[in-house]
Parts: C-alpha cells; structure tokens; sequence
C-alpha cells in the first residue's frame, strides 16, 4: 500500500510538473497541450468508443500474434535444444532475425499480405518468435543436467520428460524469455500500424498516426499513456502470476513487480 | 536376531553382478581409462560401500549399475539380467541435490509414483506420505525445496528413491555436501532405514569412517585405471555408531590402505 501511495504521489508530480511546463508559455501549446486536454482527449474517446474499440482490434491482433508466435517458438526452441544441428541452423536463424528490428517485416508484409489483418499477425509473430525459441533453447539447455538423470532413473522418459521435467525446470528462463517476446510483439504491432492503414480495424497506432495527421498533440500523447497503460496491466495480469510462482518455488530473487 | 552383518555375502544370492566391465573416456583428445576389469558381486539385500579417491572410477560404476551410462566391456546383470538402462528397480539418490524445485517436497516423491501404473492415486498419497513420515519430514509436506535445509533435502531425495520400492537403492555420496552434526543423524537413520526394509544398497563415498559404520563389505579402489585393489568385512554389529572405538580400529585400518593406493603403491 505504501508502495502504491509513493507511486501514485511520483506520478502526480510529474504530472504537475507537466503542468507548469505548459503554463511557462516557452512552448506552443499546440505542440505540448496541457495535460488536462489530454485527459479530456482521453475521456470524450472513452465516452464516444473510438478508444475502447481501437484497444479491442489491437489488443485482438496482439493476443492472436502473441500466441501464434509463442506455440511455434516454443517447440522450436525445445528442438533447437536437442542437437548441435539444430543449433547451428535454425539457431543462428533465430538469433539473426531476432536482432532485426520487427518493424523491417513491415514492407515485407505489405506486399505479401497487403493491407490486409494477415499482414498484421505476420509482423507480430515474426515480431515475437525469434525472441521465444532463443529464451526456450537457453532455459532447456540451462537445466543442471541432474534433473534429467534423476528423472531418467524414475522412468521419466520422451513426452513424459520433456513436459514435466524440461518444461518445468526450464520456466525461469521462459518467463523472461515470453516478456521479451510480449515487448517485441507489442513494439512491431505499434509500428505495423502506425506504417499500415487497414480497413478492417482502426487499432491504436492509427489512432497515434491520424492524431499526428490532425496536428492533435492531446491524442498523440493520450493515444501514448494508453499504450504505456496497457503495457502495464498486461505485464500485471499475465506474468506477475508466473513471476510469483518462480519466486514461491526456487526461493531466487525473480524480480517482484 | 542374528545380525545380518554377519552373515556370509556368498550365502545369499546376487542381486547385482558386474562382469569384467572397462570403461574408457576420451576428454581432449587423451584417452581415460575409468574402470579396468572390474568384476563384483553384491548380494541381495547387502550393504556394499565403494570407497576410493577421486578419479577412481567409484560413479562411474554407480552410473553402470543404474543403467545412466553403458560400459565399454563387459556387463552388469541385476537379478540375472543384463542391465539394458534406468529402470526403476534401480534408484540413485544423488550427491547434490536433485530434487525438483518447481514441486513441494511432497511432489518430488510422488514423482517416482506417479511412474508406476500400478498403484492407484490414492495409494501414490499414501506411500508418499508414508515415506517423509519414515525420513521424519511429515510436517515438511508442502515445504519448498529452497525452504528445506541440506539435510532435509537429502532426506526428501531418501524418500523420493525409496517410495517407488526399489529393489536396489543406488547412492553417490550422498552426505558429503552436509556438516558433520547432519550427517551423524543420518546415518543413524539411513541404518534403521535399511534394517527394515531389506533393500540392497550400494553407497559411494570417499570417506573412511562414513563407509565403516554403513557397509557390511568395504570396496577399496585404486585410480587411473579403476579397479578393485581390496575388499573388506565388516562384522560388526549394526546399529552401529560412527564414534565408537570398534569402528575407529577398522577405519584406521582402511585408511591405511587407502593412502597406499593414492600414492600409488600396489596392493594385492
């Protein structure tokens, strides 16, 4: 409770401190609206469901690409873990596209897709993948090898093994490895629609790039503190359980948001 | 009650029979020979303590017994039969912890359970309850692993090898990682353990006096290669206490032996 107050109370500050920028008169208000147009921004688009329906398609494509990205990622990692092969192969892959950044697959995407939801779960995934078999192959290559030989002389063996020993003794490591994929899904996402119009759904980012268009510097930077907000809550609901379990479980300083 | 100490290994049959088995490794290009031309027979029921300096093959033949690694010659028969890999007949309690820290200590011994078709669900909890009772942890059931301390974690790993029923407890230097105090009380318990249940245990260890007080044979082997130098008795009657005199004459013994063979000397 403390924590929130002392949270809460760097928050308003800052917000304050926004304030008292504005109202200096250094800059064009045009350019830094005061944050209580941005609030009002925020509040009409609540009330007139442009905001809750743009979070709906984007957080859609979001969750969809995740998920997509963590089912092939996360067998292609536990592959990629097997064999010397695999590792140099479609390992080295992985790490490569990996430190492309995931608004590259845009152009890409246009034109094999066109402007079309596919184009959008391509950047995604691809946005996501790479990240999920690199944090997978580490965290099954990571388990000290005397869980899978105290496993093997119980008769833990093939699918038995690999979902409830590898799986599991890997899970520190996927954790932090499906964040980073969450944070990379999210970023292209934001890129893929702020570069890409899309009839079927008017996301978040088209929102930040007509506000631009509009010169509305009150909906960029409110479009922006959703973002931040959503990113937020999602960390919250989706892994601070997992982190919680990790920290329960092996006692290590996993860190507790 | 006659102590089973003193009964003769060749009047009971043999539950483990290692044949002439080598083993070679090959790290960086030299060749390592673990394990030359080692044959024993360890009866059903025995306590059979290996005991040598490092690098004398002793985990690499626990490894064979347990079916982990294959050896290059000859074979090891358990209950008659080759030894093809794991099986659950065979359990290793290992030197580090092993246990898995995603499950409670309770989960850990129902992991081996669980690996029987046999038993019911309702049996595995039994059983499972049944054995950290046994190693004194029944309060302990739904402790964490990095909750436990490193006795409590090597009694967990006991129960987790033992509630599957092996027939034979395989166990690599189980202790050497807990202090003296630990120890001592698990030894006692490992004692009482083995009275009861009979099970043929084969225990590596690098320390003399650990192997006196548990072993009914003493195993001596000499390093590089891996053989069997000398095999001892030990009558004395269980259960036994690792500070007594009677132990301390048969430990000095042995060790004295044991120094021969880490300097090099032959001993036959």
């Amino acid at each position: 409770m403390k924590r929130f107050a002392v949270a809460l109370l760097f928050f308003a500050a800052l917000i304050g401190l926004w304030e008292l920028a504005v109202r200096s008169g250094r800059w064009s208000s045009v350019l830094l609206p005061s944050p209580i147009f941005v609030a009002e921004y925020i509040w009409f688009a609540l009330l007139d469901g442009t905001l809750v329906e743009s979070t709906w398609v984007t957080l859609k494509r979001l969750l969809v690409g995740y998920f997509a990205g963590v089912l092939i990622g996360l067998p292609l990692g536990l592959l990629t873990s097997t064999s010397q092969f695999l590792e140099d192969t479609l390992g080295a892959l992985a790490l490569g596209f990996q430190t492309l950044p995931s608004v590259c697959w845009v152009p890409l995407a246009l034109v094999w897709f066109g402007q079309t939801e596919g184009a959008m779960l391509f950047v995604v995934i691809m946005g996501t993948v790479w990240s999920v078999i690199i944090a997978t192959d580490h965290g099954a290559r990571n388990i000290p090898p005397i869980y899978a030989r105290a496993a093997r002389t119980m008769g833990s063996e093939g699918f038995h093994k690999w979902t409830r020993v590898i799986l599991p003794a890997s899970l520190p490591f996927l954790v932090s490895g499906m964040k980073q994929g969450w944070a990379f899904a999210w970023r292209s996402l934001m890129a893929a629609e702020i570069y890409v119009t899309i009839l079927t759904g008017f996301g978040l980012g088209h929102l930040l790039h007509y506000g631009r268009e509009l010169n509305a510097m009150e909906q960029v930077i409110g479009i922006m503190i959703v973002i931040v907000v959503i990113g937020l809550l999602v960390d919250r609901l989706l892994f601070s359980p997992w982190e919680r379990f990790l920290h329960r479980r092996w006692g290590t300083n996993v860190k507790e948001t | 009650m006659e102590a089973p100490a003193t009964l003769s290994s060749e009047a009971r049959p043999a539950k483990i029979e290692i044949e002439g088995v080598s083993k070679w490794f090959t790290p960086k290009r030299n060749i390592v020979q673990a394990l030359d031309n080692v044959s024993l027979s360890v009866a059903d029921g025995e306590f059979v303590c290996l005991l040598g300096p490092s690098g004398c093959g002793k985990s690499t033949l626990l490894d064979i017994i347990a079916g982990l690694t294959k050896p290059d010659q000859g074979r090891v028969l358990a209950d008659g039969k080759a030894i093809e890999g794991p099986g659950r007949e065979r359990l290793v309690m290992f030197q580090e912890s092993a246990l898995f820290p995603w499950l409670d200590a309770f989960g850990n011994v129902m992991f081996g359970l669980k690996l029987r078709p046999d038993l019911t669900g309702k049996e595995r909890r039994r059983i499972a309850n049944e054995y950290l009772e046994l190693v004194g942890l029944g309060k302990f059931k739904h402790a964490h692993v990095h909750e436990l301390s490193g006795g409590m974690k090597q009694r967990v790993a006991l129960a987790r090898a033992l509630a599957p029923d092996p027939h034979v407890l395989l166990m690599d230097e189980p202790f050497a990682a807990l202090d003296a105090m630990t120890r001592d009380q698990l030894y006692d318990d490992i004692q009482r353990i083995w009275m009861e249940s009979r099970k043929t245990i084969v225990f590596v260890t690098h320390n003399v006096r650990e192997a006196v007080c548990l072993g009914d044979r003493i195993v001596l082997m000499t390093p590089s290669p891996g053989r069997i130098s000398q095999i001892f008795d030990i009558p004395l009657p269980r259960p036994r206490d690792i500070n007594s005199p009677e132990l301390a004459a048969y430990s000095s013994k042995i060790a004295a032996a044991l120094k021969g063979t880490a300097n090099g000397a032959a001993f036959e």
